[in-house]
């Protein structure tokens, strides 16, 4: 008698897939994670990821490796993620804003879309800061801005990148202080630094760690956060001084668009336990911990794309 | 000085030691594969120093700087590519001198050189730091552009042969580095609507695409390894006593190269992968016999190991003292040091002084240790790499920088760009236009253009805004030395021409005349 083995390896191969599936939405993770970093080794979203990789690792019970994948500001890692990865949680990504919300506006190319995420958290933040050196004229925000209005585009501020968290929330407090500036963007931090220590610049609008780092060489004129931050106690905030500016970068980390809420409640749950491990090492450092999830998300992003849209969009058309 | 000798005890430890030695050959090894840089064995080793002590981990990642840097010096001379950017000089006479049969002279030369180069920029770090790091922050936007300029004053003289030649090699590698997200502004530019575009020409996929590729298709070609085998090695090379009589015979060479490695080192950005090549530059400049560079001369081969081998101290001095990375891995470091609590400043000196000072002392027992472990690992690779023959070279080789590309931005885009570069390398190669130059103007086609930008922006309240360029003391001596730079590169190629025009008109008047005596 022939018998057919096919159906049977057919039956057999579904249900243990099925089987598998089922298993592995019950028991995420069984296997070991991939923590995309869209940035180069050593900045602050790599320096972040080394902190956590460990916590992440005895939260989850599997290997967190993390990789870099550099290049377009981000965009090359987001736009291959929103294509290629998995909705099964084994691959995660490190997200920024205003970089996912400023990146579709501004490109007609940038390869992925700002709402094509499951952010799982965006645990801290960096506000911005506005930094002058320690010879400089401008002893308080007044100053600055008295001399602008008498000198209209002379000030020059540096920050990281066009478009960036620090460019527009430079160009919104041009707007709330009714005064021309000028930015000037470099590539990261550390030729910020030098540009300052080099007088190359008036001051530089960056974030609130740079304010720590550089807190014997300058001088914290404002800082965009709602309350003062920790690192720096004496830096009073835009708020204050009567300018209604909140605003920096946000870093955080999505999955797929579909992955299952179990895996992202997994994820958060690990993640905030990171955060909690290593707060003591980077509050002195200037970042502000956050532990923005589910609906929160939204929120935030709604609240920044209303703020940065109508500037971003000026400036799209501008250029066309 | 007590803390001095304070730290040299916390150094002189077996466990130092050992660390150092592991770290050196580690280094080396993943240095000179090529595709896998200095930046990379940082951060591979990275997680490895988080269970080690502050200094512990300092050590080690200085240590593989130090041996990333040397090795590159290897591939470079036996298979003509630079394993990281800063050993693009050392092909220019390392390749000519192995093809004599004379590799181990080059290897020995180098590695003597990079010791010196390593020593020499742990005591610049040691004793000139606050001084030199008032210097590396005089260059702002303006005197980044110029230094640009200089920069490409240098394909004059890279460009052996066809001047010609040289301007449109460095043109083609300036628009390369336009590609992808503008640094200035953030549109992105020559992405032709493909998203993986936007991060542009990464440096390294251009250097391995145009230098390896179009050398393993040679060696393919030809049919043939790129080095004589044994016999004939044999009898051609020379003691290492003969050897560093050449090497420290001429000590100018040396001193010179060491002191461009450390000035160029200081400056952010255009650091390590420039150093070699303007140390290669002037050693030329200044030898009394600049044709025989390119044909296999040590002295070539010493000014780019020692200069790039000051650069691994030398760049720690922006970034010890004021948290500037002057050269990629230093990137790496200054997340090293935030991560244990240390913030780069003048306290890095003082209140933490035996730690950063261990760290620094340690670099310079790293180069010491290059001593050893080079001419040891010398030997070995190169005799790997003669006994085995070509048709198992070229596929590993292939196989290694494929690999290497992927894992440098895990891209598979990276891989295409690079066989694409080389193999458009390998004909450009045949009709006399060399990789060189054009890697020259993508790394400093991006400086120059922010440089131009930046200045320009900050300009935006002038009359005149140009003059911006030329605001700063610094500049003004920077643009000088890019029109004496482009004046003497120009100029003797101009005199030759009309020179070997006179010389030929003489040498026919020459026995002539002789005739008209007898």
């Amino acid at each position: 008698m022939k018998f057919n083995r096919k159906p049977l390896v057919v039956a057999i191969s579904t249900l243990a897939v099925v089987g598998f599936s089922m298993a592995a939405q019950a028991d995420y993770p069984e296997e070991d994670i991939t923590y995309i970093i869209p940035f180069d080794p050593g900045g602050e979203s790599d320096v972040t990821a080394r902190f956590q990789e460990p916590i992440l690792e005895e939260e989850l019970g599997v290997s967190v490796n993390v990789t870099h994948q550099p290049g377009g500001g981000g965009a090359v890692a987001w736009s291959q993620f929103q294509n290629d990865a998995e909705p099964d949680g084994y691959e995660i990504i490190g997200v920024n804003i205003p970089h996912i919300i400023g990146q579709p506006i501004q490109r007609s190319d940038a390869g992925f879309e700002t709402d094509d995420w499951r952010i799982v958290t965006f645990f801290h933040s960096t506000p911005n800061a506005l930094i002058v050196p320690d010879d400089s004229p401008y002893e308080t925000l007044d100053d600055l801005v008295e001399d602008a209005k008498e000198n209209p585009e002379s000030i020059t501020l540096g920050g990281s990148g066009t478009y960036s968290a620090n460019h527009l929330g430079m160009l919104r407090f041009e707007e709330a202080a009714d005064i021309d500036l000028t930015y000037i963007p470099f590539t990261g931090t550390g030729p910020l630094k030098g540009a300052i220590e080099g007088n190359h610049l008036s001051g530089i609008f960056n974030y609130t760690m740079l304010g720590t780092e550089m807190e014997d060489e300058a001088r914290v004129l404002a800082v965009a956060s709602e309350e003062r931050v920790k690192a720096l106690p004496d830096a009073p905030t835009f708020k204050e001084q009567g300018y209604d500016i909140v605003g920096g970068a946000y870093r955080g980390v999505a999955v797929p668009k579909d992955t299952p809420d179990e895996v992202v409640e997994t994820l958060e749950d690990a993640f905030a336990k990171a955060n909690e491990e290593i707060a003591s090492k980077q509050e002195p450092l200037g970042f502000v911990m956050e532990d923005i999830t589910g609906e929160e998300v939204d929120e935030v992003i709604g609240q920044l794309r209303d703020a940065y849209g109508p500037i971003l969009e000026e400036a799209a058309e501008e250029e066309e | 000085m007590e803390m001095l000798l304070q730290a040299l005890s916390s150094v002189l430890t077996l466990e130092s030691f050992l660390t150092v030695l592991v770290g050196v050959t580690l280094g080396l090894f993943i240095g000179s594969l090529p595709g896998l840089t200095a930046t990379m064995a940082l951060a591979v080793l990275l997680p490895f120093t988080f269970s080690m002590e502050a200094l512990q981990g300092l050590i080690a990642l200085g240590a593989v700087y130090m041996g990333s840097i040397y090795g590159g010096a290897f591939t470079a001379i036996l298979i003509n590519t630079p394993g990281t950017p800063s050993s693009i000089a050392t092909t220019f006479d390392g390749y000519p001198m192995a093809k004599q049969g004379r590799a181990y002279e080059a290897l020995a030369g180098a590695t003597m050189a990079s010791v010196v180069g390593g020593v020499v920029g742990v005591i610049f770090l040691l004793l000139l730091a606050p001084p030199l790091a008032r210097l590396a922050v005089a260059f702002g936007p303006a005197e980044m552009f110029w230094v640009a300029m200089l920069g490409l004053t240098l394909v004059a003289s890279l460009s052996s042969g066809s001047l010609l030649k040289g301007l449109l090699a460095g043109c083609i590698g300036m628009m390369l580095s336009t590609i992808g997200v503008s640094p200035v502004g953030g549109e992105t530019r020559f992405t032709f609507g493909y998203p993986p575009l936007q991060g542009g020409i990464e440096l390294i996929v251009a250097l391995i695409g145009l230098f390896v590729i179009p050398e393993l298709l040679t060696m393919a070609a030809e049919g043939r390894g790129a080095i004589p085998s044994g016999g004939e090695l044999r009898k051609r090379e020379l003691s290492i006593g003969r050897i560093a009589r050449q090497v420290f015979g001429r000590p100018a060479n040396l001193i010179r190269s060491c002191l461009i490695g450390q000035l160029v080192a200081i400056i952010p950005g255009a650091g390590g992968n420039v150093t070699s090549l303007v140390a290669y530059n002037e050693a030329r400049r200044f030898s009394k016999d600049p044709k025989s560079f390119g044909k296999g001369n040590l002295e070539g081969v010493v000014a780019s190991e020692s200069s790039n081998n000051v650069m691994v101290a030398g760049s720690m001095i922006p970034l010890l003292t004021l948290g500037i990375p002057g050269a990629p891995p230093d990137a790496i470091i200054l997340g090293v040091l935030l991560l244990h609590g240390l913030r780069p400043g003048l306290d890095l000196f003082t209140e933490t002084g035996v730690l950063t000072n261990g760290f620094i002392l340690s670099m310079g027992l790293a180069a010491l240790m290059l001593l050893p472990i080079g001419l040891l690992g010398g030997r070995i690779i190169h005799r790997a790499v003669i006994r085995t023959p070509y048709y198992f070279l070229v596929p590993s080789i292939a196989m290694v920088t494929i690999l290497g590309t992927f894992a440098l931005r895990n891209s598979i885009v990276d891989v295409g760009i690079m066989l694409i570069l080389g193999t458009a390398g390998y004909f450009l190669r045949l009709i006399g236009i060399h990789a060189a130059p054009i890697v020259l103007g993508l790394i400093l086609g991006g400086i120059a253009e922010q440089g131009y930008v930046q200045t320009m922006l900050a300009a935006v309240a002038d009359p005149v805004p140009w003059l911006r360029l030329l605001q700063n003391p610094l500049s003004k001596i920077l643009a000088g030395l890019v029109l004496v730079g482009a004046a003497t590169a120009l100029i003797p190629i101009w005199l030759e021409r009309s020179g070997r025009l006179a010389r030929v008109d003489q040498e026919p008047n020459a026995p002539g005349d002789q005739k008209e005596e007898t």
